[in-house]
């Protein structure tokens, strides 16, 4: 089994998502740039994905549109700002509500070793507020979850 | 502050090495300034600039009695912090999952034949 994703904070204005893959770069690129790979695999299971639109080259545009089971609608669009296949794809994104306050920059690294291949996610936002306004997002509360991991955060802070 | 805005306080005082330190030592019982400074080889202002940004990112808080004013770890913002990063770690947890099933059926050779062997076999026979 691929390791489990990893997400960290560096800084205070990216994210970083690094998880690993069970399969050649290559594919992973292709499960990333087109479409009709992109939408099997984007976003929660029981969300349909109406809009799904990549233009796939350097200032070429991209839009999605997710919709909840109760019809609760998320989009998001951009362009393209650096395409090196296999290995990085660079994009902006804005969402439709802005609840970011504005764009972020997302970078896609990939990486393959012994037939495994990671993949590394940073996503840039403008300013430290909003990764904030960010988190306080419907993206936050629209993505169900109520787990309490701070026991396991303690825990990780304490290793270090 | 907003919501939001305290995510942030939480986020930028958790970003720097030697607060995460100060958060962990806090962990095993509230101290003083002086206390936190020592094992940290830094100054006691330099703890004190420290912990004013942990202080209003809720982090920690001092008490007011006495001249010890010992400080003490507050669990709710990192609480906060850590669960949108939970949801966060969610959503991609899910799409790579599903990510995963998809690769796998990519790798499949869906058109070659299901035992080639034994079918070769049986067109030979």
């Amino acid at each position: 089994m691929p390791k489990p994703l990893t997400i960290t904070t560096p800084g205070d204005r990216q994210i970083v998502i690094v998880r690993a893959f069970e399969a050649p770069r290559d594919l992973v690129f292709l499960c990333y740039s087109k479409p009709e790979l992109l939408r099997l695999w984007y976003g929660m299971p029981d969300w349909t994905m109406p809009i799904c639109e990549i233009d796939f080259r350097v200032g070429g545009k991209w839009r999605f549109l997710t919709r909840s089971p109760d019809g609760f609608e998320m989009g998001s669009k951009g362009i393209y700002t650096l395409i090196d296949r296999p290995m990085q794809i660079d994009q902006t994104e804005t969402y439709d509500d802005n609840w970011t306050g504005g764009q972020t920059t997302n970078s896609v690294a990939f990486t393959e070793k012994d037939s495994v291949t990671t993949s590394t996610t940073t996503v840039t936002y403008a300013t430290a507020e909003m990764r904030a306004a960010a988190a306080a997002s419907p993206m936050a509360t629209g993505m169900e979850i109520g787990f309490k991991r701070l026991d396991a955060t303690l825990a990780e802070l304490q290793a270090k | 502050m907003t919501p939001s805005e305290q995510l942030d306080a939480t986020f930028i005082a958790l970003a720097d090495p030697t607060r995460r330190a100060i958060l962990v030592r806090l962990m095993t019982g509230e101290a003083s300034v002086n206390e936190l400074a020592e094992p940290f080889a830094i100054s006691q202002p330099a703890v004190s600039k420290h912990l004013k940004i942990l202080e209003r990112a809720g982090l920690v808080s001092r008490s007011a009695d006495g001249t010890r004013r010992p400080v003490k770890i507050e669990a709710a913002p990192m609480k906060d912090a850590v669960d949108w990063l939970e949801k966060y770690r969610k959503f991609w947890e899910i799409s790579y999952q599903r990510l995963d099933a998809l690769l796998e059926i990519l790798q499949t050779p869906v058109n070659a034949p299901e035992k080639p062997k034994k079918q070769r076999t049986d067109d030979n026979a």
